[in-house]
């Protein structure tokens, strides 16, 4: 599939255009610079992302070895190529995408220490073990899914109506987002103005100031005319209604009743209503229908003819001409090496601090310094959509103290009959690593044990699941690196900067860790700076 | 009681009250999202360590390797692993602020004696 034409870049204006002042900006200076003239510009932007990149001029065929086919190492292929270079990529895995990744249906999964899975999902089901959702300001990874025709649906972070779930509030039984948030932003709104009406705040809180925030706590809270948080038809308009409003006889509603402030407090279930607030989560997210490897194989129909699988990579050497890496075909038992005048490496810090290579004590030690954290995910079928059928959950998720963290439902097939998967568990820290370190049969009766405290309807429903740690991922090693902010001061800029002739990109070398759109800036960089180096020797 | 010292109160309240859950596993598994549970070395290295190092220390290997325990000779200078399990090394990560010094000293003291003498089925 081309490349939409929208995306072709202009060369033959007469006036520079803005594009093309900020292209040289970017080439000369690298993309911190260009973002500052863009905001000098006036075009301050959500994103580093300012559109498709442009590498003018000739390489005159100078080649770049890629390691690595996730999204960097996919990205700064179909680029580099565009311009001109001649790129070979070579990646661990049989597939392309690295944690770009979809299990499906029929697929087999062998992770380190040899217990294979196989996932017998239905036809259509799936699950993402790693990235799972793209949020509106990754405008980067957008227009390329724009540009390579990936369709793209919404995905639920918040759903009002999922629940939120400790096993010491409320007797184990879980709530509804919807009353847990209305009766928590109703005893703060309730608690405050009691304080300003008792003049607590007099001298914090002007007299001018003073109706304003009352006005203001009464709607943030759903507050009635006397600034109390109550039972009554003001709080079932936000909490929802013991018997909600019908049509004809006896179709009043019934009012909920109200949970007590030191009920809501002490439950502590406030603690999720926060995970939405933040930037990464907010409105709109979405995810590729399908599963998340539509955009791997996407690149793939582009740029797949460059990609050597099954490929191991042992030892990077650079001399003052080129660069130069030895591997292994661990299905064929194949040596070899590629050499290439310049080399890319997207491989996660986790192998690459493990392979020999000829860079500089400061680029070798930030690839020393960063640790590599745990996660795990983990997917369950079960007969039928019983949580759409029984609990009126279309997508989104359920958060909960118990080891599994979250339950997330599919945000696609609303109402099919017939089996559904949902994500089952995805904790991180301390449960990650203690789930990873089970065998996965192990880890899947776990979390049907668990989930069914919140769903009653596992224990009948379930049928068999499939479960990834990532540290036990054999092309990965771990799921995202970890920097310190101690480690950040001390060697990002080492990590980012051309060593001779090798640069790096990946997550690891961006400010937005684990997600795909930190690799795909960081790619866009490396070349821009590769490709600047190579027009000015 | 007015508004405030209700709400004054209720934070003091919830900061007494303890959040991590009494360990709900035997083996100290699973008892908390912040920190490690398990009481004894063995529990540790199985319920955490074996993740990467494996159940019985052989470590693995993919596109990178985790290294094997077994015998390992850089394993018998004991300060080398309770310095590497609490700073981190390369991608494995640190554990100081998952697990007490107490469970640090645990886990070694658990691998060098179970991992760093002779396999009892190895030929010597």
């Amino acid at each position: 599939m081309q490349l939409q034409p929208e995306s072709r870049r202009v060369t033959d204006q007469p006036q520079p255009s803005r594009r093309d002042l900020l292209s040289r900006i970017g080439a000369v200076a690298g993309s911190s610079a260009m973002y500052l003239a863009m905001t000098s510009l006036g075009l301050a932007a959500e994103s580093q992302y300012s559109g498709p990149i442009t590498l003018d001029g000739d390489p005159k065929g100078a080649s770049v070895l890629i390691l690595g086919a996730g999204i960097a190492g996919m990205v700064a292929a179909l680029e580099l190529r565009k311009a001109g270079y001649t790129v070979t990529v070579l990646d661990y895995n049989a597939r392309p995408g690295g944690r770009t990744w979809t299990i499906h249906g029929g697929d087999t999964y062998t992770e380190l220490g040899g217990e294979t899975q196989d996932c017998r999902f239905a036809e259509g089901l799936y699950l993402n073990p790693g990235p799972w959702r793209i949020p509106y300001h990754h405008r980067g990874m957008l227009d390329y899914c724009k540009r390579l025709g990936v369709a793209l649906e919404p995905f639920i972070q918040v759903n009002h109506n999922a629940y939120l779930h400790a096993k010491n509030a409320f007797d184990g039984k879980p709530q509804r987002y919807r009353t847990v948030q209305a009766d928590f932003h109703g005893a703060v709104s309730d608690l405050l103005a009691k304080a300003v009406n008792a003049d607590t705040l007099d001298h914090t809180v002007s007299k001018d100031d003073r109706e304003s925030l009352l006005a203001s706590l009464r709607s943030f809270g759903g507050l009635n005319a006397d600034y109390t948080y109550k039972t009554g038809p003001t709080a079932s308009a936000r909490r929802g209604y013991d018997k909600p409003p019908g049509g004809g006889m006896g179709a009043e509603p019934t009012d909920s009743v109200v949970t007590s402030a030191s009920d809501v407090l002490k439950s502590g279930l406030w603690r999720a209503l926060a995970i939405a607030q933040d930037y990464d989560y907010q409105t709109t997210l979405f995810q590729p229908t399908g599963g998340m490897d539509m955009i791997a194989r996407a690149f793939a129909r582009e740029i797949g003819d460059l990609i050597r699988p099954n490929t191991k990579v042992t030892a990077i050497r650079q001399t003052n001409q080129n660069v130069t890496a030895t591997w292994t075909d661990p299905t064929t038992g194949e040596h070899g090496t590629t050499t290439a005048d310049w080399c890319l490496c997207t491989i996660p810090l986790s192998i690459l601090s493990q392979i020999d290579i000829n860079v500089a004590a400061p680029m070798q030690d930030a690839i020393n310094a960063v640790p590599y954290a745990p996660g795990m995910k983990i997917g369950l079928q079960f007969k039928r959509r019983f949580w759409e059928q029984d609990d009126a959950i279309y997508g989104g998720i359920s958060y909960t103290d118990l080891p599994i963290t979250q339950i997330a439902y599919p945000n696609s097939d609303y109402l099919h009959d017939g089996p559904g998967v949902l994500l089952g568990a995805y904790p991180f820290g301390p449960y990650a690593y203690e789930f990873t370190a089970l065998p996965p049969a192990e880890r899947i009766r776990k979390a049907v044990e668990w989930g069914a405290q919140i769903h009653p309807q596992y224990k009948a429903e379930f049928e068999h699941g499939i479960a990834i740690g990532w540290h036990r991922v054999p092309g990965a090693l771990g799921c995202y690196g970890q920097w310190s902010t101690e480690a950040r001061d001390k060697h990002y800029k080492n990590l980012c900067a051309l060593d001779g002739r090798i640069l790096l990109a990946g997550e690891h070398a961006s400010y937005i860790p684990a997600w795909q759109e930190g690799a795909l800036l960081s790619a866009l960089d490396a070349i821009t700076r590769l490709h600047a180096r190579v027009m000015s020797p | 009681m007015s508004a405030v010292k209700l709400a004054l109160k209720l934070a003091i309240a919830l900061l007494l009250t303890p959040t991590l859950a009494l360990a709900q596993q035997p083996d100290g598994s699973f008892s908390s999202p912040f920190r490690f549970g398990e009481p004894t070395g063995e529990a540790i290295y199985q319920n955490i360590c074996a993740g990467c190092h494996m159940p019985d220390g052989r470590g693995a290997t993919g596109a990178g390797a985790y290294p094997s325990l077994r015998q390992n000779p850089r394993l018998a200078a004991t300060d080398y692993d309770i310095a590497i399990i609490t700073r981190s090394q390369k991608a494995m990560p640190g554990f100081s602020r998952t697990l007490t010094e107490r469970q640090i000293a645990d886990v070694a003291d658990y691998i060098s004696k179970t991992f760093n003498t002779p396999l009892p089925e190895s030929p010597k």
